[in-house]
C-alpha cells in the first residue's frame, strides 16, 4: 500500500452532495457481465458431465475424433472471445498462434515417429534431398521442450508483437488488418520452406504421441478427454479472469483507452497480456488439433481459417464467458454437416452469418435474453419516471 | 500531501506549447501550492485547457513542469499519473458500463499487486466506501456509471482522482451543466480537498469563482495576464481590457457576456469605446 493515505478527504469536513438528486437505482442482471460462481459451477459442470462423461459414452470413434476437432477449435474461440470482447482487439490472425502450436508439436510428433521407424530424419525431408536434420528440428525432439516451446513461442511472440502494436496506439480496424496480415505472411512463411515444413502438403501420418499409440481406440478416447479437459480449464480461467480486477480492467480499456492512462495504467500493457493469453489458447488448440485431427498443413492457419474462428465467437456472444465456446462448436458442427450436403456453399454461408450477426446482433445470440431483460427493466423505469 | 509529509506543489516554469507554427501557451509560469484552491480563468482560446494537457502531457510542452521535485515534461502520461497529477476532463469520462464501485475500484488500483489483478474484488474497500461518501454516491455504488446524472458524473471522476492517491487535482470545468445545489456541493468538496491536494480549477462560471475561489490566474492569448485574489484580478486594468476591450475582435454581445462574466457592468462594453472606456 501507499504511504499516501491521508489524501482523503475526512468525511466530517466533506460535505455530502447526496441527495441533491436521485435516479432509479439501476442494477441490471449480473448474469450480463459475470456469471456469479454458482452459475460458473453448473456450467462447468454440466460441460464437464457432457464431455467426458456422455460424448465418450454415445458417440463412435469417429464421431468423438470430429467432436474432438471442434473442442481445438473452440479452445481459439476462446481467447477471442477474452482479446475481441473483452478487450476490443479484432483479433483476425489467430492462424498464427493457432499454427505455431499446431507445427511444434507435428515437428515433434514426425521426429518421435521417425526415431521409432529407426530413421534419422522424417521421410519428407530425405525427398528433398536433405541428409541432416535441420537444428530448428533438433530442438522440439524433447517432449518436454516441445510442450515447453508450445506454450513459451507463440506467447513469446504474442508478446512482442502485441507490445510493439499496441504502444504505438494502432487500433480498431488497423489492428485487424494487420494482424490478419500476420496471418497470410505466416502461411506463406510455412509454404515457401517445403524443406522446414513440407510446405503446403503439411505435416501429417502421425502414429504416436509421447510413446502411445495413436491408432488405439482407449488411446483416443483418452486424448480426447485430455483436449475436453483442458478447454474445460481454460473455461475456468477466463471465468475467473473476467471477473478479477483484470477483467474490468480490460473492458475499461476497451471503452475507453485514453481515460485509463488518466488512470495511471499503460493500456498497451493491458492490451498485450490479454493478447498473449489469447495467443496460448490457440497455440494449445493447435497442439492438440494434430494428435486429434492428424494433420496441420498451411490450409488450417491462413486468412480464411483465421476468420472462420471469428465467427463461432460473434455468433456465440463475443463479450460472453460462454458465448465464443458454445458458437465456436455450433458452427463448426453447422459447417460439417452443411459441408457434406453442399460443399460450394457453406463458405459463402459462413460469410453471409457473419455479417448478419455483426451487423444486426452485434452482442451474439447469447444477448438476445440480455436485450429482452433490458427491455423489460427500461419499461419498469419509464413507469417509474412518469409516475 | 506527497510522502516525505511535505506539502505538494505544481511548478511550471516558462511552458511553451506549439501546434505547428501556432503558439497555444507562450511561456506560461504558474506555481500552486497544497492549501490553494486556484482558479484558472480566460476568454476562449487562451490557453487554458492546453496548459492543463501540457502537465498531462495530452499537448506537446516546452519548458519545466514540476511536481514535489518530478520533472514532467517528456513524460508518458500515465507516467505523470503515477506521479500523482490527476485530471478531469470537461465531458465526464467514467467507464459508463461498469458500476461506480468498479469505477472507483479501477482508479484504486494503481498501486496494486499482481497477485491482486488477478483476483476478484471482495466487498468494497473502507477506502472507497470513505470517497463513496465524500461524493455522496454511497446509495449508488451500484449503478453502472452511465446512468449517473451528469453532476453525479464529475462528482464520480472526482471521487477516482482521490482514490488514485493523485497530489494534484486538475480539474476542467467541473460545474459546467450542474444545478445551483450541485454547485455548491462540489465548491464545498473541492474547498475541503484544497487542504490537502494541489487543486488547479478551469472554469468560466465566475459566480461559483467569486464563492470559492482562494487564487485565480488569469490567462489571454496563450500569456498569463493576473494573478491574486479575486478582488486583485477584477480590479486588474489588463484583465478589463481583456473582457471589456475585445468588442473590435468579437461581437459585442459576446463581449458583454464575457465582461458579466468576470462581474463587470456588460453596459461599459459599447462598440467604439469600449478598450478606452474600461481602462479608465
Amino acid at each position: 500500500m501507499s504511504a499516501a493515505a491521508p489524501s482523503t478527504p475526512s468525511t466530517s469536513t466533506t460535505p455530502t452532495p447526496a441527495g441533491t438528486r436521485t435516479l432509479p437505482a439501476v442494477t441490471e442482471g449480473a448474469g450480463v457481465w459475470t456469471t456469479g460462481p454458482r452459475g460458473a459451477l453448473l456450467g462447468l459442470g454440466v460441460g464437464a458431465i457432457l464431455l467426458l462423461v456422455v460424448a465418450p459414452m454415445t458417440l463412435s470413434g469417429f464421431g468423438l475424433d470430429l467432436l474432438g476437432r471442434y473442442l481445438c477449435m473452440a479452445m481459439v474461440a476462446v481467447g477471442i472471445g477474452l482479446v475481441w470482447g473483452r478487450g476490443g482487439m479484432l483479433a483476425m490472425g489467430q492462424g498464427v498462434y493457432f499454427g505455431l502450436g499446431a507445427y511444434i508439436m507435428a515437428m515433434h510428433m514426425t521426429l518421435a515417429d521417425t526415431t521409432l521407424e529407426g530413421e534419422s530424419i522424417p521421410t519428407f525431408m530425405r525427398q528433398n534431398g536433405v541428409d541432416r536434420l535441420p537444428e530448428l528440428w533438433g530442438i522440439v525432439q524433447h517432449p518436454v521442450v516441445a510442450v515447453a516451446a508450445v506454450v513459451l513461442v507463440p506467447t513469446g511472440v504474442a508478446g512482442l508483437l502485441g507490445w510493439a502494436i499496441f504502444s504505438r496506439r494502432v487500433k480498431g480496424a488497423y489492428f485487424a488488418i494487420l494482424s490478419q496480415a500476420l496471418a497470410a505472411a505466416f502461411a506463406v512463411l510455412i509454404i515457401g520452406q517445403p524443406v522446414l515444413t513440407n510446405g503446403s502438403n503439411g505435416l501429417s501420418n502421425f502414429h504416436s504421441l509421447f510413446g502411445w499409440d495413436l491408432s488405439d481406440s482407449t488411446n483416443r478416447t483418452i486424448l480426447f478427454l485430455v483436449v475436453a479437459a483442458v478447454l474445460l480449464t481454460m473455461l475456468a480461467v477466463t471465468w475467473q479472469l473476467y471477473r478479477s480486477r483484470f477483467g474490468e480492467l480490460l473492458v475499461a480499456v476497451r471503452d475507453q483507452e485514453e481515460r485509463v492512462r488518466f488512470l495511471g495504467y499503460d493500456p498497451a500493457l493491458v492490451k498485450t497480456v490479454a493478447y498473449m493469453i489469447a495467443a496460448l489458447f490457440a497455440a494449445i488448440g493447435g497442439a492438440l488439433f494434430v494428435p486429434v485431427v492428424g494433420i496441420i498443413s498451411p490450409a488450417d492457419i491462413g486468412v480464411v481459417p483465421s476468420i472462420a474462428f471469428l465467427i463461432g465467437v460473434a455468433i456465440g456472444g463475443r463479450a460472453t464467458w460462454l458465448g465464443p465456446v458454445l458458437g465456436s462448436i455450433a458452427v463448426s458442427f453447422a459447417g460439417t454437416q452443411l459441408a457434406s450436403v453442399f460443399p460450394s456453399f457453406w463458405v459463402y454461408f459462413q460469410g453471409l452469418l457473419f455479417i448478419l450477426v455483426i451487423g444486426f446482433l452485434p452482442g451474439g445470440l447469447a444477448s438476445v435474453t440480455g436485450f429482452l431483460r433490458r427491455r423489460k427493466t427500461s419499461e419498469t423505469i419509464e413507469m417509474e419516471v412518469t409516475r | 500531501m506527497n510522502r516525505d509529509h511535505r506539502p505538494s506543489y505544481l511548478e511550471i516554469r516558462n511552458l511553451r506549447v506549439v501546434f505547428d507554427r501556432f503558439v497555444a501557451v507562450d511561456g506560461v509560469d504558474l506555481r500552486v501550492d497544497q492549501g490553494d484552491l486556484r482558479f484558472l480563468i480566460g476568454p476562449n482560446g487562451a490557453g487554458k485547457t492546453t496548459t492543463i494537457d501540457a502537465v498531462t502531457a495530452l499537448a506537446p510542452a516546452q519548458g519545466s513542469i514540476n511536481h514535489n521535485g518530478h520533472e514532467l515534461v517528456g513524460r508518458k502520461t500515465h507516467k505523470i499519473v503515477r506521479y500523482g497529477v490527476g485530471r478531469t476532463f470537461q465531458t465526464a469520462s467514467v467507464f459508463e458500463d461498469l458500476t461506480v464501485v468498479q469505477n472507483l475500484d479501477i482508479a484504486a488500483g494503481l498501486r496494486r499487486r499482481m497477485r491482486d489483478m488477478v483476483r476478484s474484488r471482495r466487498g468494497v474497500s473502507p477506502r472507497i466506501q470513505e470517497v463513496l461518501e465524500a461524493i455522496g454516491l454511497t446509495d449508488h455504488q451500484e449503478t453502472k456509471a452511465g446512468v449517473l446524472s451528469h453532476g453525479q458524473k464529475q462528482w464520480l471522476e472526482i471521487g477516482m482522482l482521490i482514490v488514485q492517491d493523485a497530489t494534484v487535482l486538475l480539474l476542467d470545468e467541473p460545474v459546467a451543466g450542474m444545478s445551483q445545489d450541485e454547485r455548491d456541493a462540489t465548491g464545498d468538496l473541492l474547498a475541503a480537498l484544497a487542504e490537502r491536494h494541489v487543486v488547479i480549477v478551469v472554469e468560466h462560471d465566475m459566480e461559483f469563482l467569486r464563492k470559492y475561489a482562494q487564487s485565480v490566474t488569469v490567462m489571454a492569448a496563450g500569456k498569463i495576464v493576473a494573478e491574486g485574489t479575486v478582488a486583485e484580478v477584477q480590479a486588474s486594468p489588463l484583465v478589463q481590457e481583456i473582457y471589456l476591450g475585445a468588442a473590435g475582435t468579437k461581437s459585442l454581445e459576446e463581449a458583454r457576456v464575457d465582461a458579466q462574466l468576470v462581474g463587470l457592468d456588460p453596459d461599459a462594453v459599447t462598440a467604439d469605446s469600449a478598450p478606452e472606456g474600461a481602462k479608465n
